[in-house]
């Protein structure tokens, strides 16, 4: 593995990229702006491949579609490794000097021939064979993108090694217009990460493990910090349910909704003696709550967002919160205070100054620089740094190895059969943002999606007698929901697709399977078996 | 050396000196020299289309002496360059007076006007361009199109086609296009001319860029309260003082409009009499991170619209651009804390009385059951500075690492 869960390089250089490999990335509905420059590198010639289950609208700009069955990203890139390594076109100097374990990655992907792998994702062989062709060629102008299409699988961080096996073979680590590229979903997941919001990290990547980063915290926070790793989220649900989690503090994510197999989410917060909830909305998660906590949104608070591509930007305040809702700093500042364990912090410019005097990937940055030159990219480690493009840059100088690290092709953990024969793949529309509690009131919004869609292509709706725009019924093992129909060649044959931005009518996390990625522990959004039926005469239709 | 030095060979823009900039247009350089210079065509994430002729320089290279569109003109080493002679100036009213007489009064009251003043109208204004100089020509029409977002006042169009071009060129969605030729040309939308028919996003560049509020944020201008008399900018046909290269020399001792960075590049000139205060900040949905300016108007959120000066230069979709301010103002905000009561009821409470519960309980669990039975879920949805607290708060006060974020789910 290489790097961190953050952009290599910069949106702005994809624009420049002879190669664009897009890979589980609907990018110009949930990431449009990103989508602007992948448009304008093919406008300048550059080639676009998609590789993804449905046929989205991105695949207008690409030289190539590779339409494989959901689940079957590793026998691709593994085959492409296979290519590439089988007809010496990976960089020999720099896996030489700069790489680890490659001897171990040939050996593995040996048996991944294009056309076995052709056999597990339905891809013909010379699809794959040209790709892989194409990205050693144009290397190192070659940059892979990708999103919760590669990690909302139960082996979502094997994909994610099989991307960065790739890249690595070809050199495309700290080089410009090259790299690896996860798009971030969220305004801050980024800016959540870089401050240590993680059972196993400190501000700023640093390693809990590690006794010399809990010393120097333990040293600046002046109290002895717990030794022993947190748990996730997941982990913390099946706690709730065994009574071993007693309470649990939720700041502004709305689990209940957004969680697969919400049922599953519900029942542990039930089971929860003490729960709090700090929100803007009395959203779903709230109800379950002891204790609702009225927070400020952000166009009431001052703050920075880290973006996708590692660049810190200042958010400011433009009116008042509502009635006596409270910035979320403000409110833990509170909670510190009535612990008994006040802070001399008194605004986001001052918590910020503690951040960046705790984590060197951002102690270059300060609210004053941010005011006079706008974001800057992490890292960057002093006042006159002027933040970092693209990562890995100084690992050519210092010859750090990136590891490789060869994966097996895993299916997801539930697959169609007789009883639930499709596919079910969830993800995002261009105007609906998540589980709806801000497009949902955006005035307008309803014009555009009015509601939710299952996507079913026309051989499954025909053999189903479904129709264009009338109601069914979807169900999993998990739950059952009824929905309007859609039918369109976006989704492939034997797969539907649904977002979650109407939890209220369709609330698509009911059917969605509660299989994580063992490492990660990232739910698999992405597959999960159903079955698509018509609504029996006489049964009221709801809409 | 010799050929070194001369692509070094700065350029003279009325008496100011600036480097060269090798490969660039002249109207790049200008800026760099800080001249004013109006164009009506130009959007600078778009290759230049040089027909407008607002931007028309006079430049004088080897002795040579011609009038160039400064924003296709490439600059050269060692040039100079006049962007106000007497000749130009007319010649920019007389284009500006033959604009006016193809459109409506763009100065017609609207509460749009609260947002300042569109290149358009600015630089009619600034070269005291009079509405009725030429008999008026066959209008454009207004197209009734009920989309939510976008309002289409063609009668307002001076076929620019910065629109169009946008929509083609850097979306790439080509949801409108031009029909007819000359003064006959239309802007249409495919399908209809209705736009929710079209291959439209609703990305709203094309209301970004448009100079004359032909095309308008519908929610926004709906959203803003009219301007009062007194504040209203001058009318058409009242000239301001010009910004010409001497008022622009002396700078410091004038006082300089508000200004923010437009889609043209240059600066858009909001005026004292703007009604309208803007925040720079960040989209709140995806982590692309799109610059904006959040709009009050007497402490009100009513709207938004892209930063030109962020990375992101103006770009947004249809939620950065449509849908960032409604959900603020919602009825349905959590404005008190709130505590469930025996039966299961929420009641208000005080921040103390919640705040003191709160803690109390968090106490209780940890020091009877251990810190690891509770955990703290932070937010991809807040700051980085509460999500700093919020980890700091779980490992010092909880005395747990059980803390992680949405960022799985």
């Amino acid at each position: 593995m290489v790097g961190k869960g953050a952009m290599s390089n910069s949106i702005e250089e994809i624009a420049g990229a002879d190669m664009l490999l897009v890979i589980g990335s609907n990018t110009t509905e949930a990431h449009p702006v990103i989508a602007l420059r992948m448009k304008k590198a093919v406008r300048k010639g550059a080639n676009l491949v998609v590789i993804d289950p449905r046929k989205i609208e991105l695949t207008r700009w690409a030289n190539r579609f590779i339409q494989l069955k959901i689940g079957t990203d590793i026998p691709i890139l593994n085959a492409m490794a296979h290519v590439i390594i089988n007809e010496g076109l990976y960089d020999a100097e720099y896996v030489e000097n700069r790489t680890e374990g490659f001897e171990a990655l040939k050996q593995h992907v040996a048996m991944y021939t294009p056309e076995f792998s052709s056999e597990l994702s339905g891809v013909p062989a010379e699809q794959i064979i040209a790709t892989a062709r194409e990205y050693a060629a144009a290397s190192p102008k070659a940059s892979i993108c990708y999103t919760l299409g590669i990690t909302e699988h139960s082996c979502g961080s094997h994909n994610v090694q099989a991307i960065a096996n790739l890249a690595l073979l070809c050199g495309n680590f700290g080089r410009e217009n090259s790299g690896v590229n996860p798009l971030r979903g969220q305004n801050n997941v980024q800016g959540a990460s870089d401050m240590g919001a993680l059972p196993t990290d400190l501000p700023g990547y640093q390693k809990l493990e590690k006794p010399e980063v809990r010393e120097k915290f333990e040293k600046a926070w002046g109290t002895p910090l717990p030794k022993r790793r947190g748990i996730t989220k997941i982990t913390a649900l099946d706690q709730m349910i065994k009574g071993e989690v007693k309470a649990v503090f939720i700041m502004g994510e709305n689990t209940v909704v957004s969680d697969p197999c919400s049922g599953h989410s519900k029942r542990a917060l039930e089971a929860a003696e003490f729960v709090v909830v700090q929100d803007i909305f009395m959203n779903d998660t709230a109800r379950l709550a002891d204790v609702v906590l009225p927070a400020a949104a952000f166009a009431e608070v001052e703050g920075t967002f880290a973006n996708s591509e590692r660049r810190v930007q200042r958010v400011r305040k433009s009116v008042e919160p509502p009635g006596e809702a409270r910035a979320d700093w403000r409110i833990l500042l509170d909670l510190f205070e009535y612990m008994g364990l006040p802070q001399d912090l008194h605004s986001p410019s001052e918590i910020w100054d503690e951040v960046a005097a705790l984590a060197p990937i951002l102690s270059g940055i300060s609210y004053e620089r941010l005011d006079r030159e706008g974001g800057i990219q992490w890292p960057c480690p002093t006042p006159d740094h002027p933040g970092t493009m693209y990562l890995h840059k100084d690992d050519m100088d210092s010859g750090l190895p990136g590891q490789f690290a060869p994966v097996d092709h895993i299916p997801p953990v539930e697959e169609p059969d007789d009883e639930y024969p499709l596919f079910l793949t969830t993800g995002r529309r261009r105007s609906t943002y998540h589980t709806g509690t801000q497009t949902g009131r955006a005035i307008g919004f309803d014009v555009l999606v009015p509601h939710e869609m299952a996507e079913i292509n026309p051989v499954d709706a025909l053999a189903l007698g479904i129709e264009d725009g009338e109601m069914v019924r979807v169900s999993s093992r998990r739950g059952s929901l009824e929905v309007h129909a859609k039918v369109t060649d976006r989704s492939p044959v034997g797969a539907i697709f649904m977002a979650f931005a109407h939890p209220d009518t369709a609330p698509t996390n009911v059917l969605t399977n509660d299989a994580y990625d063992f490492i990660t522990e990232t739910p698999e959004f992405k597959a999960c078996a159903v079955r698509v039926e018509k609504l029996g005469v006489g049964e009221a239709v709801a809409d | 050396m010799t050929t070194s030095v001369a692509t070094e060979a700065p350029i003279d823009v009325n008496g100011v000196t600036v480097p060269n900039r090798p490969g660039g247009r002249v109207l790049e350089v200008l800026r760099d020299a800080g001249a004013n210079v109006p164009t009506l065509c130009y959007d600078d994430r778009l290759e230049p289309q040089g027909t407008c002729r607002m931007c028309l320089v006079e430049v004088e290279i080897d002795g040579r002496t011609e009038t160039v569109a400064s924003c296709t003109a490439f600059s050269e080493p060692g040039m100079t360059v006049r962007t106000h002679t007497d000749e130009i100036v007319e010649y920019r009213k007389t284009l500006l007076e033959m604009l006016l007489s193809e459109i409506d009064d763009p100065s017609k009251d609207g509460p749009r006007s609260a947002l300042g003043d569109y290149e358009f109208q600015d630089a009619v204004r600034e070269y005291g361009a009079r509405p009725d100089a030429f008999p008026p020509l066959e209008r454009r029409e207004k197209v009734d199109d009920p989309n939510p977002f976008i309002a289409r006042d063609y009668d307002l169009c001076i076929a620019c086609f910065r629109c169009t071009n946008i929509c083609n060129d850097w979306e790439q969605v080509a949801a409108i296009t031009v029909s007819g030729r000359g003064q006959d040309s239309k802007i249409f939308s495919h399908f209809n001319n209705m736009l929710l028919e079209s291959p439209c996003t609703f990305c709203g560049q094309c209301v970004n860029t448009c100079p004359t509020g032909a095309l308008t944020n519908r929610k926004l201008v709906d959203a803003l309260a009219p301007l009062a008399p007194a504040a209203r900018p001058e009318q058409l046909g009242e000239q301001v003082e010009m910004k010409t290269p001497d008022s622009w020399a002396g700078g410091a001792s004038k006082k300089r409009p508000q200004s923010i960075p437009g889609p043209s590049g240059g600066p858009v000139e909001l005026g004292p009499e703007t009604a309208v205060d803007r925040t720079s900040t960040i989209c709140p949905y995806c982590g692309v991170g799109c610059g904006i300016n959040l709009l009050t108007q007497d402490g009100e959120l009513v709207g938004s619209e892209p930063d030109f000066s962020a990375p992101s230069r103006g770009s947004l979709c249809v939620k950065g651009q449509f849908g960032s301010w409604d959900f603020i103002n919602s009825k349905e905000r959590l404005t008190t804390p709130l505590i469930k009561n025996a039966d299961g009821e929420f009641e208000p409470a005080s921040w103390d009385e919640a705040l003191t519960l709160v803690t109390d309980r968090l106490k209780h669990y940890r020091d009877t059951y251990g810190p690891d039975s509770l955990v703290f879920w932070s937010s991809a949805r807040t700051t980085t500075e509460s999500n700093y607290l919020a980890q700091k708060f779980t490992r010092v006060a909880l005395r747990t690492n059980n803390i992680d974020n949405c960022s799985r789910t």
